[in-house]
């Protein structure tokens, strides 16, 4: 007791002393979060003022001419893209983590070994998947330019990032969760399925939806391996993405202010996906707590 | 094998690696009657009543040799662990309840265990509530989330989840420490009425509680059984010189 209140005593009389720099420091954090949000203000202004005089009915036709420079192909490719290469990863992404956290060791060689590898894979930038998905899609399985090689390739990218927030959502739900499943008689497959799982889906839809922001903004994984043609595009033909179709629009200097417009409806394409997923969020929050 | 015994347990030990957390014990529990576990933190009874039906299997480095018979059946030899867990349910110091409906908490092990049947699983979560003396505050709100219970709510809704799975042996670790008096007193009631149909071994703190509502007392001491007996016995007679030192608060 004596010695906590001498511990008091000398804490106290230590923030009196900084109070000051306290001060300054609680300036810097406020000044920094200032910052912050100028910046991205600034950013969307800017991109919003350029590209919305910009928006005509004809950047959404179905096709695309050098002379209407229609977006609508890319935006139908984005999602078909989108939804084609989650359908490749979130399966394997969450099934690993599972294994990974339920089934595996906790601190075993092989969960190490994953561990470090989900690290690396995670920091390669996305040119070097682009690379690898043409080699080996496009070129040694015969795939071609197709939304396919984009979208296993594109899958190989966000496998590590839905693998590492799956894992950690699962881990942060509560052993007593699972004992008590146990503690009735539920095995392990029951125990994972209908306790565990459910109560870490929200920490792994926001995981999916991470991947989906990566996917939608991505270019240079695709560049070679779905490549760029401005077309509704199958499985396996070639179809250019949004964030492409902006980056050759910009790149050809031809069409900038196209590429503004187009830029304005990434923006709000991926603001639609950050609001619908805290809605998701939210609703499956308000199922269970 | 004494069939009026739920459990007799004959010269069992529990290493965790190397720590030796539970020495030599020989115990009878019989059946329809509350046996209270008690002695100081640490000594063991959490890890004890965690044998019965083998959660401890979980913890990593956990060894148990000796034996452990229910109803004649070794329960470390060829058996079914999750069919053990059925009929030897579980309630915790923490309650528990799974982020879901209250029915769904309610339902969950007859579901595990094959009740599909929709009047039938109604029926079983409806009288199960209404064992655990919880029914008429949660009726109306089946659906709704557990985690909205109170705290003593949640216990009831999860000793009446453990009776949904039709259990013979109800184990309880310190089920009230984290509830308050009026909670308390409510879930010792339920004990009381419940030992009729189960047999019910409670891990408690409190020496009052054990003398209040158990038929049968076992002190345990630095992972040892220091004496077992009638509660009556144990609080008004100890034989050992240990048991009525902790009893009558001289440590603990
Ligand atoms: N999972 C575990 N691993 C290692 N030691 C443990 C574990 N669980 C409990 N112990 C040790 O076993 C002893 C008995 O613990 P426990 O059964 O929880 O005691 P009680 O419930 O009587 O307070 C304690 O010394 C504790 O530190
Ligand atoms: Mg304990």
């Amino acid at each position: 007791m004596k010695t906590l209140c001498r511990y008091t005593r000398r804490m106290s009389a230590f923030l009196r002393r900084h109070y000051v720099g306290s001060r300054l420091m609680n300036f810097a954090v406020h000044a920094a979060a200032a910052v912050t949000v100028l910046v991205l203000g600034f950013l969307v202004a800017y991109i919003v003022v350029r590209g919305v005089p910009n928006l005509k009915p004809s950047l959404f036709a179905l096709q695309y001419t050098s002379d209407n420079q229609s977006m609508l192909p890319a935006i139908i490719n984005t999602c078909t893209m989108t939804f084609i290469s989650l359908l490749l990863a979130v399966p394997f992404g969450v099934g690993a983590a599972i294994d990974l956290t339920e089934y595996a060791r906790r601190g075993s060689r092989l969960t190490r070994l994953v561990q470090m590898t989900t690290q690396t894979l995670s920091g390669i930038p996305s040119i070097v998947y682009g690379l690898f998905g043409m080699l080996m899609f496009n070129n040694a399985l015969q795939l071609g330019y197709s939304m396919l090689s984009g979208a296993l390739t594109l899958a190989i990218m966000i496998l590590p990032l839905i693998m590492r927030t799956t894992q950690e959502a699962l881990s942060a739900v509560p052993d007593m969760y699972r004992e008590g499943s146990f503690g009735l008689g539920a095995g392990k497959l029951r125990t994972v399925f209908f306790v565990v799982l459910p109560s870490a889906m929200p920490g792994i839809l926001s995981g999916v939806i991470l991947a989906i922001g990566r996917i939608v903004g991505e270019t240079a994984a695709l560049m070679y391996t779905s490549g760029t043609v401005a077309k509704v595009a199958g499985l396996m033909d070639s179809g250019t993405m949004l964030a492409l179709h902006m980056y050759k629009q910009a790149s050809e200097g031809l069409y900038l202010n196209e590429a503004y417009a187009t830029s304005v409806v990434l923006l709000v394409l991926v603001l639609l996906i950050n609001l619908l997923s805290a809605k998701t969020a939210k609703l499956m929050m308000k199922g269970r707590g | 094998m004494n069939s009026s015994n739920a459990f007799e347990v004959r010269g069992m030990n529990l290493h965790y690696g190397s720590f030796h957390a539970l020495k030599n014990i020989h115990l009878d529990i019989p059946k329809n009657q509350i046996t209270a576990l008690i002695g100081p933190s640490g000594c063991g009874k959490s890890t004890f009543l965690r044998s019965l039906n083998r959660m401890n299997d979980l913890v990593e480095g956990c060894r148990i040799d000796g034996d452990i018979r229910m109803d004649g059946e070794d329960i470390y030899g060829k058996i079914d662990v999750n069919h053990l867990r059925k009929r030897v349910g579980m309630v915790f110091q923490k309650p528990n309840p799974f982020p879901m409906s209250i029915y769904d908490n309610v339902a969950y092990g007859p579901r595990t265990h094959g009740v599909k049947n929709k009047p039938q699983l109604d029926a079983l979560v409806e009288k199960s509530l209404k064992d655990a003396a919880i029914w008429d505050e949660v009726k109306d709100r089946l659906k709704k989330s557990a985690l909205g219970l109170s705290g003593g709510q949640q216990q009831r809704l999860c000793i009446a989840r453990a009776l949904a799975a039709q259990p013979e042996v109800i184990l309880m670790d310190e089920p009230t420490s984290a509830l308050d008096p009026i909670s308390t007193s409510h879930i010792e009631e339920l004990a009381l009425t419940l030992k009729d149909q189960y047999t019910i071994i409670i891990v408690t703190h409190n020496m009052q509680q054990a003398a209040r509502i158990s038929d049968r007392t076992v002190f345990f001491l630095l992972g040892e059984v220091i004496e077992s007996g009638e509660t009556e016995q144990i609080f008004s007679s100890p034989r050992d010189k240990r048991t009525e030192d902790y009893i009558t608060g001289r440590f603990g």
